[in-house]
């Protein structure tokens, strides 16, 4: 008889985080405990999506808020999201579209459990306040097929010329006030107050003052963040539920702190493995991650050395770098410029000065853009993107194909060889640079 | 052939049609330009951009739906990613080859973001082109998203009337939205046709007719559906023992022509499609009096088709635009033929075949792409589909 001995596995080794990221775990924790519990407490659940979304309006009407992304994104991360995207394509649905959706699809079909392990309650409301995307449209279409429930529609016009008009602002105003507002009032059953809302503006500013501040901190040589990687923990409370609270008042407060002692240290960010090592490139890095390999993609970085100062991505719910802040003074208008304003709903060419100006800003050495096999909204122009980029900085320029949750397109030793080969010629370039001085 | 038969026949007119549809470098577009100086030529993606405000400024509207299968992508796919569609890469070749060097402007509608972000190039690859993404409301109230679409056309009147150095006045738009009204009607009734005898009318013939509305002057283009509608009348064609179905998904990147007359030679009457949707996107008359851009966006908003890149407010609706069209038709089934990549019509296509399975109708559904070449597994799959129509349905 053969035996076959197994190994031992070896004692999982603990992920390093820092102090903010062990809070907003908690913080996420509760959410979702919150969410789940909806049924019994009786609060009422809406549906949003991230770009877009209009927490400070929701928190007045006392709205528990639910982004399927973000689940998605905990699918991806806790890679159950795999088998929900084949579930979704066995139920009718493209293998070519969007896996964030499939992904939720999918989820729905197999129990709809969120990641406390508790049913998903329905929602009482879906807010398609969404920009940059036309397939959220579509998708919470598909959410509505299986809810049924009430539909709000907040429709975002495209900043297709670069700039934002006054038929814009207005229309999203009179959007807002005549169907948004009068339709949660009914739904929830809660009078809009609008010196609430200002109040939510006012703690969103702050917040955003704090984020802005810590995606900063990586004009630092070295950088004390990692501005993709570490920057999508660090987005999560504003782009989420939080935005327009205390508590994301108080998490940005601690971060910032956590931050700028790194940055009087001297030190660079924390990853998994713990403190990253000497800071050999500074990247600035277009398109969302794949989560199913993140901490594997993520790794391929800091295993080089490589820290990424500024990336797009962590602009998907909310561009506050150029001054743009929530303002109560003005609270419709300021939710309508925040979805205008978002990065997807900026046009080619401003995404291009984007780029530019942070390689620029950032000292970085580069531009590295991952591509997403099922993101339109992103991945529709980024090889001009690169180009273009490359012409204006005279910065090496790469990239890489993946994918956001589906486990199926990413593929570790291409990218990998990828990112060797660009870090190369990075170093040829410097080479170059120091020979022609 | 006979310069009479060229307008009094299906066999003429279709030939001309065809010339048109082949020809990857728009000469009659060019001609149309040359002919008078200051003449100018707009292009347009799909769906659907007003037509009307173009031709009031005395400009050729010119449609632009990708490069099909006869143009080879050199440099197109240089810009694309392998999972971005057809469409984009085929409209970039005509561009940087040259094949769009007399086009004065080009329009990139509301459809989805691969268009969407193609305006955004078009700006940054061709800059002396006057290029715009033009948005359309996804709120049908006239008071909300009617002031916004009015205010979109303002500035597109604006945009349009500074191209050629002297403004569109509201006569200018009146008499085009009068002649874009008979343009459609003559859709219409060309449709209404096919729908009773659809083998008097083949899809692909059908198919090629509307195609030249999109690079002809629209008055040329009423006057070859008016010959045409004349001539399939007046000719006997053999009727076979089709089944019939609505085609639908293909209202952006179009399938190849052979994919169109698979479906017919496989044993599938089309008896109505969204192909070119520009051509009869607006249902029934634009109001001729009063504000002509208040009747655009009044039109727009009440009496325009369905399709996947408009948001449909109403559950109960979502859907039945394409059971209405069954009825219409009497169709017996539905095809979904959607371009590989295309989000707005995979996304939508699981939605439409709930309620068609709901209605108890039949469909099947494949994907292509523009420059798809090998059609026999389609024609299998279109000619199983109508012999399980004959055998079975409503026995």
């Amino acid at each position: 008889m053969t035996v076959i001995v197994t190994p031992k596995k070896a004692a999982a080794k603990e992920v390093a985080k820092d102090a903010s990221m062990k809070k907003q775990k908690e913080m996420m924790a509760a959410h979702y405990d919150r969410l789940t519990n909806a049924p019994q407490t009786g609060e009422k659940v809406a549906a949003t999506f991230v770009p877009g979304n209009l927490n400070e309006l929701m928190l007045c009407f006392g709205l528990v808020n639910n982004l399927p992304e973000v689940n998605a994104i905990q699918n991806g991360l806790r890679r159950t999201s795999g088998a929900f995207v084949l579930e979704a394509e066995k139920i009718g649905h493209s293998e070519d579209v969007c896996t964030y959706v499939k992904s939720d699809i999918g989820m729905m079909a197999k129990g709809n459990l969120a990641p406390n392990g508790k049913k998903f309650p329905n929602p009482d409301v879906l807010l398609l306040s969404y920009t940059g995307c036309f397939t959220f449209m579509k998708w919470f279409e598909l959410l509505r097929e299986q809810y049924k429930c009430e539909t709000i529609m907040l429709h975002t016009p495209y900043m297709g010329d670069g700039k934002i008009t006054q038929n814009m602002i207005d229309y999203m105003v009179k959007q807002l006030k005549e169907e948004v507002i009068p339709t949660l009032e009914r739904i929830s059953g809660v009078k809009f107050d609008i010196d609430r809302l200002r109040e939510h503006l006012r703690k969103s500013a702050k917040a955003e003052d704090d984020l802005v501040r810590v995606l900063q901190s990586a004009k630092a040589k070295p950088s004390p963040i990692d501005a993709y990687f570490g920057g999508i923990y660090y987005i999560g409370p504003i782009f989420g539920a939080f935005r327009g609270t205390d508590d994301a008042i108080e998490y940005y407060k601690f971060l910032r702190a956590e931050v700028e002692e790194r940055l009087a240290n001297g030190l660079g960010p924390v990853t998994p493995d713990g403190d990253m090592g000497k800071e050999k490139y500074r990247l600035v890095v277009e398109g969302p991650p794949n989560y199913t390999s993140f901490r594997q993609f993520w790794k391929m970085f800091y295993d080089e050395g490589a820290v990424v100062v500024a990336s797009s991505y962590t602009k998907v719910g909310g561009v506050y770098d150029f001054g743009f802040r929530h303002d109560p003074d003005k609270p419709l208008e300021t939710l309508a410029e925040y979805c205008l304003g978002v990065y997807t709903n900026r046009s080619l060419p401003m995404r291009i000065d984007m780029l530019a100006n942070y390689i620029n800003e950032y000292e970085a050495d580069g531009l590295l853009i991952n591509s997403i096999k099922s993101c339109n909204s992103f991945s529709a122009g980024q090889l001009l993107i690169m180009r273009e980029v490359e012409k204006r900085t005279g910065k090496p320029a790469a990239f890489v194909e993946s994918d956001l949750v589906d486990p199926r397109y990413f593929s570790a030793a291409n990218i990998k060889n990828r990112l060797e080969s660009y870090f190369q010629m990075i170093e040829q370039k410097r080479a170059s640079a120091r020979a022609a001085a | 052939m006979d310069a009479s038969l060229m307008t009094s026949t299906t066999a003429g007119i279709v030939s001309r049609a065809t010339e048109l549809f082949e020809d990857l470098s728009f000469a009659t577009a060019r001609a149309w330009k040359a002919a008078e100086p200051g003449r100018k030529v707009v292009g347009y993606m799909p769906i659907y951009v007003p037509r009307e405000l173009i031709h009031a400024a005395g400009m050729l509207p010119l449609g632009i739906v990708g490069g099909g299968d006869q143009l080879e992508v050199i440099h197109g796919d240089a810009y694309y990613q392998s999972y971005i569609c057809r469409i984009p890469r085929s409209t970039i070749e005509l561009g940087v080859s040259g094949r769009l060097d007399f086009v004065d402007g080009m329009l990139f509608p509301s459809i989805c973001d691969v268009i969407r972000n193609l305006s955004g190039m078009w700006k940054m690859m061709f800059p002396n082109v006057y290029a715009r993404y033009f948005d359309v409301p996804q709120n049908y109230r006239d008071d909300i998203g009617g002031n916004y679409y009015v205010n979109e056309l303002s500035e597109l009147r604006h945009d349009l009337g500074t191209l050629r150095g002297k403004p569109i006045t509201d006569d200018e738009l009146r008499h085009s939205i009068v002649v874009y009204n008979e343009n459609r009607r003559l859709v219409r009734e060309l449709y209404d046709f096919r729908a009773e005898k659809p083998w008097q009318a083949p899809a692909a013939e059908v198919y090629l007719v509307l195609r030249a509305g999109l690079v002809l002057p629209v008055e040329d283009h009423s006057a070859m559906l008016r010959d045409y509608i004349a001539a399939a009348k007046a000719e006997e064609r053999p009727r076979r023992d089709n089944c019939r179905i609505v085609l639908t998904g293909a209202f952006c990147e179009q399938p190849p022509l052979n994919l169109i007359k698979s479906l017919e030679l496989s044993g599938c009457y089309v008896v109505d499609d969204d192909l070119l949707l520009v051509t009869r996107w607006l249902i029934g008359e634009v109001a001729t009096d009063g504000d002509p851009l208040r009747n655009l966006a009044s039109a727009f908003l009440h009496q325009s088709e369905s399709t996947a890149a408009k948001y449909e407010p109403d559950l109960k609706e979502k859907g039945q635009h394409l059971v209405r069209a069954v009825k219409r038709s009497g169709a017996e089934g539905v095809i979904f033929a959607a371009p590989s990549f295309c989000d707005p019509a995979l996304l939508d296509r699981p939605m439409l075949q709930h309620v068609l399975k709901d209605a108890g109708i039949p469909f099947i559904a494949f994907k292509y792409a523009e420059n798809s070449g090998q059609m026999q597994p389609i024609r299998e799959q279109a000619g199983t589909f109508a012999d399980s129509i004959k055998l079975w349905s409503g026995a």
